[in-house]
C-alpha cells in the first residue's frame, strides 16, 4: 500500500513538475508569509510593553513599532495573495493536463474496456476525482508546508521568549491531536453506517422514483413507502449518531487550547512577576499558544485529505493506465476505396477466454453483396459487427477485406469505409445539422438536405422550432426514438462509404416510414457490400447470404430459400413461426 | 423556505436549545480576554500569586462549561437536522408518489431523484450549519465589540470602523465571486456531458473516425474551465489578505490609541491586551461566517428546489365517495368504451389524440397498430387514468374512469409497458407485484403463459432468483416476459400489452399469444405492436394515424378496404402481396 501510495505521488509530482516555476515560487512566497505573520504578535508584544503606565509611555518606540508592523502587515498580504494565485494555477493547470490526458485515453481505449465499465465510474473518475485530487493534494501540500514552517517558526520564536513556557505548550498541545485522532477513530463505523444507509436509500429512490409510472401502474405507491420510510428511519438513528460525534472534535480541540490557554497564563503571569519576561512578551506568548494548536489540527486533516486525494489520483491513474488498444501497425496500409470483398478465415472470437463464442468461422462476401444475421433475441449478433468494425479483436484466425487482413490497416480508414446505424442511437449534444455532419464535416447545407431527404428525416427536421439549426440534447431530448434513428441513418447517408452496416437500423420506425427507408437503402446498398442486424424477417429476405445466429454461435449460413429447405432447420422454424398463431 | 419550516416543527426545543447553548458556549469565550486582562493588571502588577492560580482556574472552568455547552449544543442541532431531514424526505416521498404521470413528464424522474437526494442532504448541513453557527458568529462579533466598549468606549470605536469594513470586503468579494462560481460550474458540467456523450457513444464516435475532434473540442473546453477558473480564483484569493490588512491596520490603529489612554491613565496595560485579543476573536468569527455563508445560499437555492416540488400537485382528482360503484348492468356492459376521446398532453401543443371512438367487449382481443407516434400508447394509457382525456369520456365496465377511486380502476388492469421495468429482488417479489396474495400455483401458471418459465428454470433458485437493480442480470427478452408475467398474476380483468413483445422472436411471441387466449374467458386484451403479425388474428384492429383512428374491423376487412393497413401488412408481408397479384 506504501509503495503503492509513492508510486502515485511521484506521477503526481511528475504533472505538477511542470509548473516548476509557480511551484518554487509557493514555497517561498508560503515560507514569507508565515514568518512575516508569526512576527506580528512580538511586534504587538513590543508595543505592549512601551505602554506600561499612566504617563510611561514610549511614543517614539510605538512609532517606530507600528511603523515595522504597516510594513509587514502589506508585505504578508501581497505574499499571500501570489501565493494563492501560483497555488490556484498550479492546481487548475494540473487539472486540466490530467483530464485532458484522461480524455485523450477515452478515444483510444479499446471498446471491451469501456463496455465492460460503469460508465458513471469512469465519469466520476475524469471530473470528480481529478478535482479532488488536485484539491486535496495541492491544498494538502501547502497546508502541510505552511503548517509545518508555522510550527517551526512559532517553536522558535517561543524559544526566543522564553524556554519553559515553550515546554508547557509543547507538551500540552499533541493533546489535541490525540483528542481528534480518538474522535475521528470512534466516529469511523458511525460514518460508515451513516454513508452505507445513505447509499442503500439513494438506490431505492433511483428504482422507485425512476419507474414511478410502473409503481402506479401497479398501484405499489403505499408499499414503495412503507419500505423507504423503513430505510429513512434507519437512516435518522445513523445519522443523528455520526454527526454528533464527529461534531465533537471541534470543541474538544478547543478546549485543549483553553487549557493551553490558561497553563501559559499562568505559567507566564509567574515569569513576569519575578521579571523574567515583560508584560508584551506574556501577550505574544499568549498569541502564539492560541495558533500554535491551529496547524497541528489541520495537519491532523491533511492527512486524511492526503489519503482520499491519494485514492482519488489512484483512481484516475488506473484510468490513464489502462492499457490502450493495439495501435495501427507501423507499416498499417490505408484502405482506399474498397470493393468490399470480405473474407473471414477460421475466426475465433469470445468476450472472455471461459466462453466461446464464435469458433473456426468461414465466411466470403463478395462485393456488392447483402449478408442478414438473424437469430432470437441474444444470440450476438452484435459481435459480428463488433468484429468487422474492429472494435474487438479476433482471438484466432483473420478477416481481410480486398485480401487485406484489417489488422494490416489503418483504423481510421477502416471505420471510414463502414457506414453504421446502430440499434442504441446516439446523439450528441449541438445542432442536428452538427450531428448530422459527424462524417463529412465539411458538407455543404445542399448536401445535407439532400441526404436528409433521402433518409425522410427532411420533414420532420424542417418542422422543428430551428430546423437544422435546432439543438438537440445529449440523449435527443424531445425527439422520437424513431426520429433519432432517422438521424442517425441521415448521418450514414451524407457520407456513404462503400460498405454498411445496419444493426436493427429500423426496429422502431413505424413500417410506413420503413418502407420508404428502405428504399432509400436499397439505392444506398447496390453496389456496396452491406450486413444487416434484424429481427424482421422480411426486410432480410433478399439478402445474398444469411448468417443465423444462437447463442452467440452462428449455426447456419446460406440464402433463404436454401436455408428454409432444410428440414427442421433453425431458420425455417423460426421463418414458420411468423405465420402461425 | 418557509413552507419546509414545517417539518422542523417536532424538533422545537431542539432548534431553541442548540442555538442558545452555543451562544453561551460563546460567551464563555468572551470572557477569556477580561480575565487575562486582570491577571496582568492585578495580578501581574501586585505580584499577587494566589489570585494568578484563581484566575486560572477561572479560565480553565470557563474552558470546561464551554466544552459542555458546545457538546450539548451539538447533540440538540444534530438531532433537529438530521429529524427535519428524514421527516423532509419522506414528505417529499409521499409527495411525489402522489403525482401523476403529467407532473412526472413535466418535471422529469432524473429531476425528483436529485431533490430527494443530495437537495436534501445539502438542506440538512444547512439546518445543521444554522443551527450551530448563524447566531454564534454575529453573537461574537458584536460581543467581542460591546465587551471592547466596556473597556474603552473611545478605543472601541476602532472596532466601530473594522468590523463594517471588514464585512463588506468579506461579503462583497462573495458576491461578486458566486456568480462566477456558477460560470465555473456550468463549463465543469459542459465537459462532464462530453465525457458522458463519448462513452455512451464510444462506437459511433470511433466508427466516423471522430475521435480526434472529439479531443480537440474538450480540449478547448477543459482550457475555457481553467481560465475561468484561474480568473475566479484571483479575485477569491484577495479575499485572505484584504481582510488580514484590515484587522492588522486596526490592530495598529488600536495600539496607537490604547497607547494614547493609557499614557493619559485612562485604561491599563492589561486592558490594550484585552482590546487586541477581540480583535482576533472578530477576525476568526468573520471567517467563519463567510463559509456559513457560502453555504447557506447553497442550502437556501436548495430548499427554493424542493419547495419546487411541493408546489406541483396532481393534476388529476379523484372521487373518494364512490367507494361502491353502481354497477347496476354489471357484466353486461363493455370493458372499455372510448366516447369521442381527445388528448393534449400538458405543454405539448396539438392534440395527440383526436376523437377517438370504439368499443371492446369483453373477452374481446384488439390490437392497435400504426407509426412511430401515431398514439397508440396514449390510446392505452387512458385505460388505467395514467392521463386524462382532454375531451370526451373512457368508460370501464359502464362506468367514467374518472369516477372510480383510482387503485380500484388499475387493480382490474395488468399493463406491460414498452420499457421492461423490474426491481431488485427476487423474481417472486417481483411477480407479487402484480397481486400480494397471489399463490405459488398461480405464479408458476403466469410463467408459463408468459413464457418465461423456460428460462426461469435454468436460474438458481428458480423463483428465488435475485434480479439485479434495473434487471440488469437479464436479457432483454427475458426482462419483457417477466414484465408480463407480473401483470398475468394480477389476474385482470384488462390486459394491456403496449409493444412489449418487441425484443421476443417471432416463435415465442407466438406462443405468448396463444398462450394469453388460454386464460380466463372474459378478459379482454389489448395488443399494441407495430408487427402485423402480432395482431392480425385480434378480433378487432384499430389503425392509428397521426392521432387519429384510420380504420377499425378485423384483418380481411382492414386489408380489403383501409390503405394504411395494406402498406403496414404488404410491408412486412411481401410475398402476400405478391399471392394478391
Amino acid at each position: 500500500m506504501k509503495s503503492q501510495n509513492k508510486g502515485i505521488l511521484k506521477k503526481v509530482l511528475n504533472y505538477i513538475g511542470k509548473y516548476k516555476f509557480f511551484l518554487l515560487c509557493s514555497v517561498v512566497l508560503a515560507a514569507i508569509s508565515v514568518i512575516l505573520t508569526l512576527y506580528i504578535p512580538i511586534l504587538t508584544g513590543r508595543a505592549v510593553d512601551c505602554i506600561v503606565g499612566a504617563g510611561a509611555v514610549d511614543f517614539d518606540g510605538i512609532l517606530q513599532i507600528l511603523k515595522e508592523m504597516t510594513i509587514i502587515i502589506v508585505l504578508t498580504a501581497a505574499a499571500q495573495w501570489l501565493m494563492n494565485a501560483c497555488n490556484n494555477k498550479i492546481a487548475y493547470q494540473v487539472v486540466r493536463d490530467v483530464r485532458d490526458e484522461a480524455f485523450k485515453k477515452l478515444e483510444i481505449l479499446p471498446l471491451k474496456y469501456i463496455d465492460g465499465h460503469s460508465h458513471g465510474d469512469i465519469v466520476s473518475r475524469i471530473i470528480a476525482d481529478v478535482d479532488q485530487f488536485s484539491d486535496g493534494l495541492l491544498m494538502g501540500f501547502t497546508q502541510l508546508f505552511t503548517g509545518v514552517v508555522t510550527i517551526v517558526g512559532t517553536l522558535l520564536f517561543m524559544l526566543s521568549i522564553n524556554v519553559t513556557s515553550t515546554v508547557i505548550v509543547v507538551i500540552l498541545t499533541p493533546l489535541s491531536f490525540f483528542v481528534a485522532g480518538f474522535i475521528a477513530k470512534r466516529t469511523f463505523n458511525m460514518s460508515k453506517l451513516q454513508s452505507e444507509t445513505r447509499g442503500e436509500q439513494t438506490a431505492l429512490i433511483d428504482e422507485m422514483i425512476g419507474n414511478e409510472k410502473v409503481v402506479k401502474a401497479f398501484n405499489h405507491e403505499d408499499a414503495v413507502k412503507e419500505q423507504f420510510d423503513e430505510i429513512n428511519l434507519r437512516l435518522e438513528k445513523a445519522s443523528v449518531k455520526a454527526i454528533f460525534f464527529s461534531s465533537l472534535t471541534n470543541p474538544c480541540t478547543r478546549f485543549v487550547n483553553s487549557l493551553v490557554y490558561a497553563g501559559v497564563g499562568i505559567l507566564g503571569a509567574f515569569l513576569a512577576i519575578r521579571g523574567r519576561i515583560s508584560v508584551g512578551q506574556l501577550t505574544s506568548f499568549l498569541s502564539y499558544a492560541n495558533q500554535y494548536t491551529k496547524p497541528f489540527n489541520e495537519i491532523s486533516g491533511v492527512v486524511t485529505e492526503l489519503q482520499t486525494a491519494l485514492a482519488c489520483a489512484g483512481r484516475i491513474f488506473e484510468f490513464i493506465e489502462e492499457e490502450p488498444q493495439i495501435p495501427d501497425a507501423e507499416n498499417a496500409v490505408v484502405l482506399r476505396e474498397p470493393k468490399g470483398k470480405i473474407t473471414m478465415e477460421n475466426v475465433s472470437f469470445s468476450y472472455n477466454p471461459d466462453q466461446k463464442l464464435i469458433r473456426n468461422f468461414n465466411l466470403e462476401v463478395q462485393s456488392g453483396q447483402r449478408v442478414a444475421i438473424v437469430g432470437p433475441t441474444g444470440c450476438g449478433k452484435t459481435t459480428v459487427i463488433n468484429l468487422l468494425m474492429r472494435f474487438y479483436d479476433v482471438n484466432n484466425g483473420s478477416i481481410k477485406i480486398d485480401g487485406t487482413d484489417i489488422r494490416n490497416m489503418t483504423r481510421k480508414s477502416l471505420r471510414d469505409s463502414f457506414g453504421m446505424v446502430l440499434q442504441d442511437t446516439w446523439l450528441h449534444a449541438g445542432t442536428i445539422r452538427d450531428n448530422i455532419v459527424m462524417g463529412k464535416p465539411d458538407a455543404t447545407d445542399e448536401e445535407v438536405i439532400a441526404a436528409a431527404k433521402a433518409a425522410h428525416s427532411h420533414s420532420f427536421i424542417k418542422r422543428l422550432p430551428k430546423g437544422y439549426d435546432t439543438v438537440i440534447t445529449e440523449d435527443g431530448g424531445s425527439l422520437s426514438q424513431g426520429q433519432k434513428q432517422l438521424l442517425c441513418i441521415t448521418r450514414v447517408m451524407l457520407c456513404l462509404p462503400p460498405m454498411l452496416i445496419l444493426d436493427e437500423a429500423t426496429s422502431s420506425i413505424d413500417t410506413r416510414t420503413e418502407i420508404r427507408i428502405s428504399k432509400a437503402f436499397n439505392t444506398m446498398m447496390k453496389g456496396r457490400t452491406s450486413f444487416i442486424v434484424a429481427h424482421r424477417l422480411s426486410t432480410i429476405r433478399e439478402a445474398d447470404i444469411i448468417l443465423v445466429m444462437k447463442d452467440g454461435n452462428i449455426i447456419e449460413q446460406g440464402n433463404h430459400e436454401t436455408l428454409l429447405q432444410k428440414e427442421n432447420g433453425f431458420y425455417a422454424n423460426l421463418y414458420a413461426s411468423q405465420f402461425s398463431a | 423556505m418557509k413552507s419546509l419550516l414545517k417539518y422542523i416543527k417536532d424538533y422545537k426545543k431542539e432548534s431553541v436549545l442548540a442555538p442558545l447553548f452555543k451562544m453561551l458556549e460563546a460567551s464563555f469565550e468572551l470572557m477569556v480576554p477580561l480575565v487575562m486582562a486582570s491577571i496582568i493588571d492585578r495580578g501581574i502588577a501586585n505580584a499577587d500569586t494566589s489570585y494568578i492560580i484563581k484566575m486560572g482556574l477561572i479560565l480553565v472552568l470557563l474552558a470546561a462549561v464551554g466544552l459542555i455547552s458546545a457538546v450539548t449544543a451539538q447533540y440538540f442541532s444534530a438531532k433537529a437536522a438530521v429529524g427535519f431531514a428524514t421527516k423532509l424526505r419522506s414528505a417529499l416521498f409521499s409527495h411525489i408518489q402522489g403525482l401523476s404521470y403529467t407532473e412526472l413528464d413535466t418535471v422529469g424522474t432524473n429531476t425528483l431523484i436529485t431533490r430527494m437526494t443530495s437537495d436534501v442532504n445539502q438542506l440538512q448541513n444547512g439546518v445543521n450549519l444554522t443551527l450551530r453557527l448563524l447566531l454564534r458568529s454575529p453573537f461574537i462579533v458584536f460581543g467581542a465589540m460591546i465587551m471592547a466598549f466596556t473597556v474603552d468606549v473611545k478605543a472601541a470605536l476602532v472596532f466601530v470602523v473594522a468590523i463594517p469594513l471588514l464585512s463588506i470586503v468579506v461579503f462583497g468579494i462573495m458576491i461578486v465571486s458566486m456568480p462566477l462560481y456558477k460560470k465555473v460550474q456550468a463549463a465543469l458540467d459542459k465537459i462532464l456531458g462530453r465525457t458522458r456523450e463519448n462513452l455512451a457513444g464510444a462506437r459511433v464516435i470511433r466508427a466516423f473516425t471522430n475521435e480526434e475532434a472529439e479531443i480537440a473540442e474538450f480540449e478547448q473546453e477543459n482550457e475555457l474551465l481553467l481560465n475561468t477558473q484561474v480568473f475566479v480564483g484571483k479575485i477569491s484569493a484577495a479575499m485572505n489578505p484584504v481582510t488580514y490588512i484590515i484587522v492588522n491596520v486596526a490592530l495598529v490603529v488600536l495600539l496607537w490609541t490604547g497607547a494614547i489612554r493609557v499614557d493619559s491613565g485612562i485604561i491599563t496595560q492589561g486592558a490594550v491586551v484585552a482590546l487586541v485579543n477581540y480583535m482576533s476573536q472578530i477576525l476568526v468569527e468573520l471567517v467563519k461566517m463567510a463559509n456559513l455563508i457560502i453555504q447557506l445560499t447553497k442550502a437556501l437555492a436548495c430548499a427554493k428546489r424542493v419547495e419546487g416540488i411541493f408546489a406541483i400537485t396532481s393534476s388529476m382528482s379523484e372521487k373518494n365517495d364512490t367507494g361502491v360503484i353502481n354497477k347496476e348492468g354489471a357484466g353486461k356492459n363493455a370493458a372499455i368504451v372510448f366516447d369521442h376521446v381527445c388528448l393534449t398532453y400538458s405543454g405539448g401543443g396539438d392534440e395527440s389524440l383526436t376523437d377517438i371512438n370504439f368499443t371492446v367487449q369483453k373477452g374481446e382481443t384488439v390490437g392497435i397498430i400504426g407509426g412511430t407516434g401515431s398514439g397508440k400508447t396514449s390510446v392505452v394509457n387512458l385505460i388505467p387514468r395514467f392521463y386524462d382525456a382532454t375531451k370526451g369520456r373512457v368508460l370501464i365496465d359502464g362506468v367514467d374512469v374518472k369516477d372510480y377511486e383510482i387503485t380500484g380502476l388499475r387493480e382490474q388492469i395488468g399493463i406491460v409497458p414498452q420499457k421492461a421495468v423490474l426491481f431488485k429482488g427476487s423474481i417472486k417479489d417481483n411477480l407479487l407485484w402484480g397481486n400480494e396474495n397471489a399463490t405459488e400455483e398461480d405464479l408458476e401458471k403466469a410463467l408459463e403463459i408468459s413464457q418465461a418459465k423456460e428460462f426461469v428454470d435454468t436460474k438458481e433458485g428458480r423463483l428465488d432468483f435475485m434480479v439485479a437493480q434495473g434487471g440488469k442480470n437479464l436479457s432483454g427478452g427475458q426482462k419483457q416476459r417477466l414484465t408480463i408475467a407480473r401483470a398475468i398474476v394480477r389476474n385482470p380483468q384488462i390486459l394491456i400489452l403496449d409493444d412489449s413483445a418487441s425484443a421476443l422472436d417471432f416463435a415465442t411471441d407466438a406462443k405468448l399469444r396463444q398462450a394469453i387466449k388460454g386464460m380466463k374467458s372474459d378478459m379482454s386484451v389489448i395488443i399494441v405492436s407495430q408487427r402485423a403479425s402480432s395482431i392480425q388474428y385480434a378480433d378487432k384492429i384499430i389503425v392509428m394515424d397521426d392521432g387519429e383512428m384510420a380504420g377499425i374491423g378485423t384483418h380481411e376487412q382492414l386489408l380489403a378496404e383501409n390503405e394504411i393497413y395494406q402498406e403496414i401488412y404488404y410491408s412486412q408481408f411481401p410475398k402476400e402481396k405478391q399471392k394478391e397479384a
